[in-house]
């Protein structure tokens, strides 16, 4: 059994900030029992946000462990009475709650509760989702600026980008951003200096060490190298977005668009 | 069924209800009425379940026709409708309601008894108006019928809503990033930027020195003050982004989300620090005030 034990985050709703070791290897249906002696360390921050949300942090690391704990609380809370919205993103959740429901600290409880029963996540369940794209010319204005940051052919940055698989970290920011962990480290890209007014939808990007798709036109400061023909934001769609938290997704090099 | 015809929309009229939960892991923010505790009033003065569907004019109304009898309530800002505000009003087909220019806030909420009947993407009428979810704003021509979803008698008219209409102060709770900031915020006055809108209210005032600290990107939630770079605070508004990374310093209270839907650009405001316990009571006073009517 994993257990998160913090401390209450007390009437005055101060931080608490507890070293956790989570100390017992996850029993789980699916995946062989880890063998005795492996430890995860995550520092786990319970605060509250606002007075009807609460912040929950797996540390300050970007890392597919620290992720798996972000799905795993996230999904273990989707459908909880009094739990409004759901925010992963890269190690923590924030968690809207209906402050005439519950308080923060009944929602630390069921945090806690939740997230301990919920299990590890198995990955192999993650669906794969393959974006057609047009690499480079009008499609990718930055792809030639990336072959040149990094002294390689453009060629090179599309066989690697292309032949790495990705993992939606989490959907955020404007419009339905994914943010995509995956991208070989030779790729990685300071974002522009000043960011496009304009980015068209389905542009394929590179935003320092994360690779990402934006989904609707929108200002933007991520390198584009290219454009997916798929349509990832319909808003006539439930949901809405294409691309979910927890996706696989891989991008296939095609010579033109439809 | 009754209709409503829109004759002038004025220029952002949109169908809200309390807004579209349970969405944001996918990246929708749950937009919804910029000044929810007008629209509840709203509703329950005409009878509605708190949440119906309502028109929510922004700054200047426009015109609208009921080709049948109705009975409405206007509430949230006086845009000149020549009505009584917050007083449920019988009406007799053919009545056009036209509005104008705001005298006060920025928001004005037209409910009908029985509510707005359109569709509910994903459980919500709410028109998200930044990512087209749920529609988009009214134009000229739009035909909108009139439900029959009431739940009671219209109540008498409300008392007391002057608590909602002082929008100069907003109260805030500390923020997940409130220790790297030395009380910035609170020490100066801001005035709305034109360029509010609903995703943000942007303010103008003194700078705020960039803290040293560096965050993740993590989620953010309705009232957060976030200060990007260059120092001029954003409050995130119903249809704010799910995640962000700039640090946040304070977190409107949710007795106060009314203030933020009436705030009008150049109005000025100033941040006022209160506890958690002391929202929540503020909070509670709100909602007795509400059920009173």
């Amino acid at each position: 059994m994993i257990t998160i034990a913090t401390d209450s985050i007390g009437a005055a709703g101060h931080k608490s900030r507890i070293p956790e070791i989570i100390n017992a290897p996850a029993v789980h249906e699916r995946a062989p029992r880890r063998p005795l002696g492996c430890y995860y360390r995550f520092d786990v921050t319970i605060r509250p946000a606002s007075d009807r949300s609460l912040l929950v942090s797996f540390g300050d690391e970007i890392s597919p462990a620290v992720h798996r704990q972000v799905v795993r609380l996230t999904q273990a809370l989707l459908g909880v009475r009094g739990v409004l919205n759901l925010h992963p993103a890269f190690a923590s959740v924030s968690i809207d709650f209906d402050p005439r429901r519950l308080d923060h600290s009944a929602m630390e409880t069921l945090v806690r509760e939740r997230f301990e029963a919920a299990g590890e996540i198995d990955r192999g369940a993650a669906r794969l989702v393959e974006l057609p794209v047009r690499y480079g010319g009008e499609y990718g204005p930055d792809l030639e600026d990336v072959a040149r940051h990094h002294g390689m052919a453009p060629e090179r940055v599309i066989e690697l980008h292309a032949g790495a698989e990705y993992e939606v970290w989490f959907v955020g920011f404007a419009t339905c951003f994914p943010y995509l962990g995956g991208l070989p480290p030779q790729l990685a890209t300071p974002r522009l200096d000043a960011p496009r007014k304009s980015v068209p939808a389905g542009s394929v990007a590179i935003g320092g060490s994360h690779a990402g798709v934006y989904p609707l036109a929108s200002p933007g400061g991520w390198r584009i190298i290219g454009r997916t023909p798929l349509r990832l934001f319909d808003p006539e769609a439930v949901p809405p977005p294409l691309l979910h938290m927890g996706d696989r997704v891989r991008f296939r090099p095609v010579e033109t668009l439809p | 069924m009754n209709r409503i015809h829109v004759l002038a929309p004025g220029p952002e009229t949109t169908v809200q209800d309390l807004g579209r939960f349970g969405w944001a892991h996918c990246g929708v923010s749950a937009s919804g009425a910029a000044d929810p505790l007008a629209l509840r009033a709203g509703n329950l003065l005409v009878g509605n379940a708190e949440n119906a569907p309502a028109l929510e004019m922004t700054l200047v109304g426009g015109a609208f026709e009921f080709d049948g009898t109705a009975v409405i309530a206007l509430t949230g800002s006086d845009f000149g409708a020549g009505l009584p505000l917050w007083t449920p009003i019988e009406i007799a087909a053919g009545t056009v309601v036209r509005s104008a220019a705001t005298r006060s806030g920025a928001r004005c909420y037209l409910c009908v008894r029985g509510g707005i009947a359109v569709a509910k993407p994903m459980g919500s009428a709410s028109v998200h108006v930044t990512t087209g979810v749920g529609g988009r704003p009214l134009r000229k021509g739009d035909v909108i019928p009139i439900g029959e979803d009431a739940v009671r008698r219209p109540r008498p008219a409300a008392r007391g809503f002057e608590l909602a209409e002082d929008r100069g102060t907003l109260r805030a709770t500390p923020g997940p990033q409130a220790e790297w900031f030395a009380g910035e915020l609170h020490a100066a006055e801001y005035a709305v930027a034109e360029e509010s809108n609903r995703i943000g209210l942007r303010l103008r005032g003194p700078a705020i020195p960039s803290p040293a600290g560096h965050m993740l990107t993590e989620g953010v939630a309705l009232g957060a003050v976030q200060v990007p770079p260059d120092g001029q605070p954003i409050i995130l508004f119903v249809e704010h982004q799910t995640t962000g990374g700039y640090p946040k310093p304070a977190n409107v209270i949710s007795a106060d989300f009314c203030r933020l839907g009436q705030l009008r650009p150049r109005d000025r405001v100033r941040f006022e620090s209160v506890t958690i316990e002391q929202a929540l009571r503020l909070l509670q006073k709100q909602e007795e005030w509400l059920y009173s009517l």
